[in-house]
């Protein structure tokens, strides 16, 4: 075991001196190969820990909603549904949503309009979402107007605004009373935007989702199932302009690596030549190159991986803001819990270390299995 | 180590670093999950409250404000590879529930 | 000490440009001698050499070790032979550049595993040996040809070989060089080691260092020879 060490030891001597050689060059391949895992494990990181935190955040969401759809449009819900809803057989509580889209040409941003159902604000006032706040510069005491649809002018008063650490699901929040929605979009009286309904057993939300589909057939329920399913499958691996990009660079790194581990110098070659002549065998040829293509692409990994962490965790995934924004005008300021997957990670290591080792293999073991007279002739 | 000086004595250094900063994110991870757990809470909290379905990444459009409610004649769904007209759309795959057609969909039946 | 049987080498065998370039070679190399290879360019001597040294197998005819019959090993042990019988300094010197010269010297001896203050005070004694202890941490690159030499002498004796070969080890070499070679060479036999090597310097084949200089023409042997 001591002589096993002591002799990696000794390639790993080697292959780090010759790697010296090349230093500037070969200290850019570890920084545009830890650039590389950077970005894909701010992208695990940053999906994994939001994908976790829907889980958490919207586990209480409600149970069931239900949208009406009029020509494949979703459409108000009219008088009477929700008494009908409340007859079905299994459905607990039932509860019409009012909420809306406001454009606000003054920032060029969306907000989302909701009526608090449980504490409404008093007439003449809002509540809103931290992000808009600061987007609009206000805190609770100023006033905001808004251009309703129909043209009228509203003035609300700013009730409060709602924690910063909560922005990740209220950024854009404006919550009103039901009088003042109402007057505000000119929503007809007993109408309502959607439904929402608890059930009193879970097993059963199914049996009365299909009830409620049977009961109202214009009607189309949204299962909290489908909701958490929908964050789970949140920036899929395959989905992604990031991915895209990113596996763009994927392809630039490997032509460069094949480059650069495939293309070995008249000088690598000659070297190999003389080690085997001086009585190094072929197997410490290739394992000094392995040791070469792990140091590498581990260094990477480790680095590339930290500073993701650092990224994603610490700064908030800063650096993936623009792309996340979009044309978005309002964007959440969100500190993220961190949860790593192990076995993304694991993939993500596999990933880089395997197909640069072998990268760095392949040429070698043609090099390495020549005869080693050659050497004799310069 | 009498020769410390040796370039695998050096990689060993960098190494034993990189593999300590390695562990100790998990460690960070677990502090910073045990700190901003309250946050989490609150957010939850305020969640089931206000009876949201989604969270507020995205907000230019309404299929990307709400995934969760968007229907199948949202922009996304148009087709699960369609170029998006925003970033945000391409970086949201269509509901897992529309993906699926699940029984609950009404899909158009074929006329016999 | 070695003996070559009826050693025969083609180059390209069996292609259109096969060329033969050691027909029917067979000679004793006596233990603890200098034996010289000598003769025209292009006589095979250089294929003689790597031939007697393992570095290449005949492609007709054996070859013995110590009485023993290493032309039909597998390579492995033809490395391991290699390893532990043989030390090579090389007409270019195929130093490893950008290596220190006490890094060149350990190299052979990096897939033994020796315990490394062990390798490094025999490398830095064999430096010292040949007078350049003082340059040990020098790049090899930038070291005079007289010094790249005698660092190469210094590598191929850091496995203690019993055999040292060596190509042509004056042709880079001034006179007053290649004079202190031939005192290096007397000192190998005196520590009990044989010699072999290549050469068409006057100053060397007529050495008396040398014991025996075996003459070469179109893969023949001249004279000299059993
Ligand atoms: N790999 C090879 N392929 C084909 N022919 C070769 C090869 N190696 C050597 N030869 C030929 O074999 C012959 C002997 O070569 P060798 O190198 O042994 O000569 P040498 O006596 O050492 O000459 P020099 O004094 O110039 O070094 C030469 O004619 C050479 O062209
Ligand atoms: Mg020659």
């Amino acid at each position: 075991m001591r002589h096993w060490i002591a002799r990696q030891r000794y390639l790993i001597d080697f292959t780090l001196a010759s790697l010296a050689r090349r230093k500037t060059k070969n200290i850019g391949l570890v920084l545009v190969f830890s650039l590389l895992v950077f970005a894909l494990a701010s992208v695990t990181l940053l999906t994994s820990a939001l994908r976790q935190e829907a889980a958490r955040v919207l586990a209480q969401s409600p149970e069931v909603l239900l949208q009406r759809m009029v020509a494949g449009r979703h459409d108000l819900i009219p008088p009477g549904y929700i008494e009908r809803i409340g007859r079905i057989r299994g459905v607990q509580q039932v509860e019409g949503r009012l909420w809306g889209y406001y454009y606000d040409p003054v920032v060029k941003a969306n907000y989302t309009f909701q009526v608090a159902a449980t504490v409404p604000p008093p007439a003449g006032r809002i509540v809103v979402g931290p992000g808009l706040a600061r987007f609009r510069g206000v805190q609770a005491g100023n006033v905001l107007s808004f251009r309703s649809y129909s043209g009228k002018l509203f003035t609300f008063t700013v009730d409060a605004v709602l924690p910063a650490e909560s922005e990740l699901v209220s950024a854009d929040l404006v919550l009103l009373n039901e009088a003042d929605f109402r007057a505000f979009f000119d929503y007809p009286a007993g109408h309502f935007t959607d439904i929402a309904l608890s059930v009193a057993n879970p097993q059963e939300v199914r049996t009365v989702a299909t009830k409620l589909a049977a009961a109202l057939p214009d009607s189309r329920p949204i299962l909290r199932d489908e909701v958490l399913r929908t964050y789970q499958s949140i920036f899929d691996w395959r989905e992604g302009i990031a991915l895209a990009l990113l596996s763009a660079a994927i392809l630039a790194f490997a032509i460069l690596a094949w480059d650069k581990a495939s293309g070995l110098s008249a000088e690598e070659r000659r070297e190999i030549g003389i080690l085997k002549a001086i009585g190094w065998e072929t197997g410490d040829v290739i394992r000094m190159k392995l040791w070469e293509g792990t140091l590498v692409s581990l260094g990477a990994f480790l680095l590339g991986y930290l500073a993701a962490y650092v990224h994603v965790f610490h700064f908030s995934a800063t650096l993936f803001a623009p792309v996340l924004k979009g044309w978005a005008v309002l964007y959440p300021s969100f500190t993220l819990l961190p949860a790593i997957d192990g076995l993304q990670i694991a993939t993500l290591l596999f990933f880089t270390v395997f197909p640069y080792a072998v990268a760095v293999l392949v040429p070698i073991w043609r090099a390495a299995i020549t005869d080693p007279d050659a050497v004799m002739r310069g | 180590m009498r020769y410390a000086g040796r370039p695998s004595a050096l990689a060993a250094w960098v190494f034993a670093v990189l593999i300590a900063l390695f562990l100790a994110s998990f460690a960070d991870a677990g502090r910073l999950g045990q700190k901003r757990s309250g946050e989490q809470a609150a957010r939850a909290e305020l969640a089931a409250r206000l009876r949201l379905t989604d969270l507020a990444l995205f907000t230019e459009a309404r299929y990307t404000r709400h995934p969760s409610l968007a229907d199948l004649h949202s922009a996304a769904q148009d087709h699960p590879l369609s170029l998006e007209h925003f970033p945000s759309g391409s970086l949201l795959p269509p509901p897992a529930h529309l993906r699926n057609h699940a029984s609950l969909d009404r899909e158009t039946t074929v006329p016999d | 000490m070695i003996e070559l049987d009826d050693i025969h080498k083609a180059f390209n065998q069996g292609q259109p440009n096969e060329y033969w370039a050691l027909s029917g070679i067979n000679l004793k190399v006596a233990a603890r001698q200098v034996t010289a290879f000598s003769g025209p360019s292009g006589s095979g001597k250089t294929t003689l050499l790597t031939v007697l040294a393992c570095l290449a197998r005949p492609t007709r005819g054996r070859v013995r070790l110590c009485d023993e019959d290493v032309s039909g090993l597998p390579e492995r042990f033809l490395t391991e032979i290699r390893r532990r019988t043989f030390g090579f300094v090389f007409q270019q010197f195929n130093l490893v550049r950008g290596l220190s010269a006490l890094d060149n010297v350990m190299l052979p001896a990096y897939p033994l595993g020796l315990p490394y203050g062990q390798l490094r005070e025999k490398a830095e004694s064999q430096l010292a040996g040949l007078d350049l202890g003082h340059r040990r941490d020098a790049r090899v690159e930038w070291l005079s040809g007289g010094e790249q030499q005698r660092v190469a002498i210094a590598r191929a004796l850091i496995n203690d070989p019993e055999v040292v070969i060596a190509d042509e080890p004056t042709a880079n070499l001034d006179t007053a060089l290649s004079r202190q070679f031939l005192d290096i060479l007397s000192r190998l036999i005196d520590e009990g080691r044989t010699v072999v090597l290549t050469s068409h310097d006057p100053l060397v084949v007529e050495s008396s260092v040398v014991d025996r200089v075996v003459r070469l023409r179109d893969g023949h042997l001249v004279d000299g020879a059993g």
